[in-house]
């Protein structure tokens, strides 16, 4: 017992002392390895899930060999904090994996973040929701691609109220996400003038009647009900306000977040005529068209990009040209470096055109409010978007000031 | 306006039915469970992708063959129904003399890969089906708006719920089965079938689950999670009846429907935890469930 014991010491005392070796070893190949860490068989899947690993292996292709190789891992965390925690910790300790992606779910995004700080990775989100990550959560080691909280509040809900919708009841996740969605629009609604009648915090996940949820927000009599929720919760709160007759008798519903796969799953029938806000649909433009005539046969089902997919792929390339500018061996010693080195470098690729990183992490795009078409109006599966209005970049998001980032006070 | 515990009392009459409407489901999904565990005592932790099946042929009738509504309510339970007699023929069949858990084991694996093969070819959010012409619109109570599909969903699976509870209680077929439960060699000395007794009773327990699925194709996202959402408040509802009292979980489905709606209005953070709540007190004073033989 005691030989065997003293023996393992020694085997591990020079274990430690090869590590140092082991490493240089492996910033001597300078692989870049990449984690895609995303839900792959929950309610966000289809948004994200496999179709972002193939998002960002199509990144890798296009970059092409740049005299460094690129490895792709991916794994799923379920929505759960603390199962994302263990896979990336894994990542980084055992495989070396230098950059995550997609990190949809909000409250999976933070505990993510605090992670990435800690080991000085880089985590590119494209997924989550939470303008937290931008704000007061912000850090050195992190971009939030795509989207976040305040950017649809400010599009969709300030669009209500200035279409009329001046009462508002919100129908909210309980989690990190609705919580900060509802906070975000609730704001805009009381700038515009509007008042907040009243909201309902729904369990998530496993919530799969609303129409006791729904009859609430009727009863208050808003004129508005916000949807702070995302997935399935929003496909069936959209299904049972057209069944209960909420939407025929006035009620507005505002899908504060909505996905194109929402919109395929609920049907042109039912959704018709919903304002929603995204920054990436693959009819948009030539550049979004050619980007999507790429990448769709490869993906599941051959759907089109989602947004998260796309901001993916847009995160994975400007990655890739930070790493190629700064070279390898860098890019993998410093993750802060690398997020600094990608900040200072002007973003542009076919999804979402020409852009920037801020000094808080986030990349700004233009958004765009589209109203869902009638079916008569589709030519097909897919084309299901008109686009009303167009936010420019540098007004999308938060300003920088308010969003209280301990980078920028700095 | 009148008002009871600071809620308007039109709200809260509306909670109540609303309650009663989720409760048919629970009725029907634990229906299943408890016919089947009464006769094969087999936890069938499959109920919920049987569940998603039945919605999901309901859809393929409807897509790729042009059946509607009506014709998916005979025909999805059937054909769900089927595969479950082929489950039950070559993989259940074989652990009767084991321990329960090997069921229970099998038909959890069984569940994770149909939910797992529908999320590859379907992905996961969710296909439409529209409620049935016939049913559209709403009736106006007074103190509620009520969709008419929703009054047809709790009046079709309380018939359901009844016709099932004759066949078994007050039946020949009935009596051939609670006796078989109780002593199968010896109903097999009478000269009955026994174990295509059993395969046929697992394929019309299966078939409830799909039937159910079918009527919840229009009003919840058809999607190949939706079972999983609801089969673990299902299992909650079978063990707070009492594992295989078909009266016990008709009644503790509608029963906790109701008080999960209830919740929803008061506290509705806990409505998602209110029945396991339950069930743990119910566990604790009476291990055999509220309608249970001890």
């Amino acid at each position: 017992m005691g030989e065997v014991s003293r023996r393992s010491v020694v085997a591990g005392a020079a274990g430690i002392a090869a590590l140092p070796l082991a490493r240089a070893r492996a910033q001597g190949q300078s692989t870049i390895k990449i984690g895609v860490l995303g839900d792959q068989s929950g309610t966000y899947r289809d948004l994200g899930g496999p179709g972002s690993v193939v998002c960002v292996k199509q990144a890798i292709e296009e970059f092409g060999a740049q005299g460094f190789a690129v490895e792709v891992l991916d794994a799923d965390h379920q929505n759960k904090p603390d199962v994302a925690v263990t896979i990336a910790r894994q990542w980084f300790d055992r495989d070396g994996v230098d950059m995550i992606t997609d990190g949809t779910t909000s409250s999976v995004a933070l505990a993510l973040n605090q992670l990435v700080k800690e080991k000085n990775k880089v985590m590119l989100n494209s997924g989550a929701a939470t303008s937290d990550l931008t704000g007061a959560q912000c850090t050195a080691n992190t971009i939030h691609w795509t989207y976040d909280t305040w950017m649809l509040a400010h599009s969709t809900g300030a669009a209500m109220v200035r279409a009329g919708g001046d009462s508002w009841f919100f129908i909210t996740a309980d989690y990190a996400f609705g919580h900060a969605l509802e906070r975000d629009t609730s704001e805009f609604v009381k700038q515009a003038g509007g008042r907040v009648l009243g909201q309902v915090r729904t369990p998530f996940p496993g919530t799969t009647d609303f129409s006791s949820f729904l009859l609430q927000a009727q009863s208050s009599r808003a004129k508005v009900i916000g949807l702070a929720n995302a997935g399935a919760d929003t496909t069936n709160c959209i299904k049972q306000a057209a069944e209960f007759g909420l939407t025929r008798r006035g009620v507005k519903l505002a899908g504060l977040l909505v996905f194109i796969t929402d919109v395929h799953a609920l049907g042109l029938q039912t959704a018709q005529g919903l304002v929603l806000t995204e920054t990436f649909y693959w009819d948009l433009n030539d550049r979004t068209r050619a980007f999507t005539s790429r990448v769709r046969s490869k993906m599941p089902n051959q759907s089109p990009p989602s947004m998260v997919q796309a901001g993916v792929y847009s995160a994975t390339l400007h990655y890739l040209k930070a790493v190629k500018e700064m070279g390898a061996a860098a890019a993998k010693a410093s993750g802060a470096e690398a997020v600094a080195r990608m900040k200072a470098m002007p973003t542009d690729d076919d999804a979402f055109g020409p852009g920037s990183i801020r000094a808080d992490g986030r990349c700004l795009h233009p958004a765009y409010l589209f109203e869902v078409k009638a079916p008569n109006e589709s030519r097909g599966a897919y084309d299901y978007y008109k686009l009303l209005q167009t936010t420019p970049a540098d007004e999308a998001f938060r300003p920088m000031n308010q969003g209280g980032c301990p980078l920028v006070r700095s | 306006m009148d008002e009871i515990f600071g809620i308007p009392a039109p709200l809260l009459f509306g909670q109540l039915l609303l309650g009663l409407i989720n409760g048919a489901f629970y009725a029907m999904l634990s229906l299943g469970l408890a016919v089947i565990f009464g006769l094969l005592n087999i936890i069938n932790f499959t109920h919920g992708a049987q569940f998603m099946m039945g919605a999901f042929v309901a859809w393929m009738l409807l897509a790729w063959a042009g059946v509607g509504y009506w014709g998916a309510l005979i025909l999805a339970p059937l054909i769900v129904g089927a595969t479950g007699v082929v489950i039950e023929r070559l993989m259940i069949s074989r652990l009767y003399k084991l321990d329960h858990l090997y069921g229970l084991l099998l038909t959890f694996g069984i569940g994770l890969i149909v939910e797992g093969v529908f999320r590859n070819y379907f992905g996961s959010s969710g296909l439409p089906y529209r409620i049935p012409d016939a049913l559209q619109g709403a009736w106006d109570l007074g103190f509620m708006f009520l969709p008419i599909y929703r009054g047809w969903v709790v009046v079709f699976s309380l018939v359901i719920c009844l016709a099932t509870w004759l066949v078994i209680e007050k039946t020949r077929l009935g009596a051939y089965l609670r006796a078989a439960t109780e002593n199968a060699p010896l109903v097999q000395a009478f000269g009955v079938n026994v174990p295509r007794m059993i395969t046929l009773t697992y394929g019309a327990g299966v078939a409830l689950a799909a039937l159910a699925g079918v009527l919840a194709a229009p009003i919840y996202s058809v999607n190949p999670q939706m079972g999983t959402n609801l089969i673990i408040i299902v299992f909650a509802v079978v063990v707070i009846g009492g594992m295989g009292s078909i009266l016990g979980s008709v009644l503790t489905g509608f029963g906790l429907g109701v008080v999960e709606g209830m919740t929803k209005v008061f506290w509705p953070e806990a409505s998602s935890t209110v029945i396991f709540v339950i069930m743990a007190i119910v566990l604790l004073t009476r291990p055999a469930g509220l309608f249970g033989r001890a």
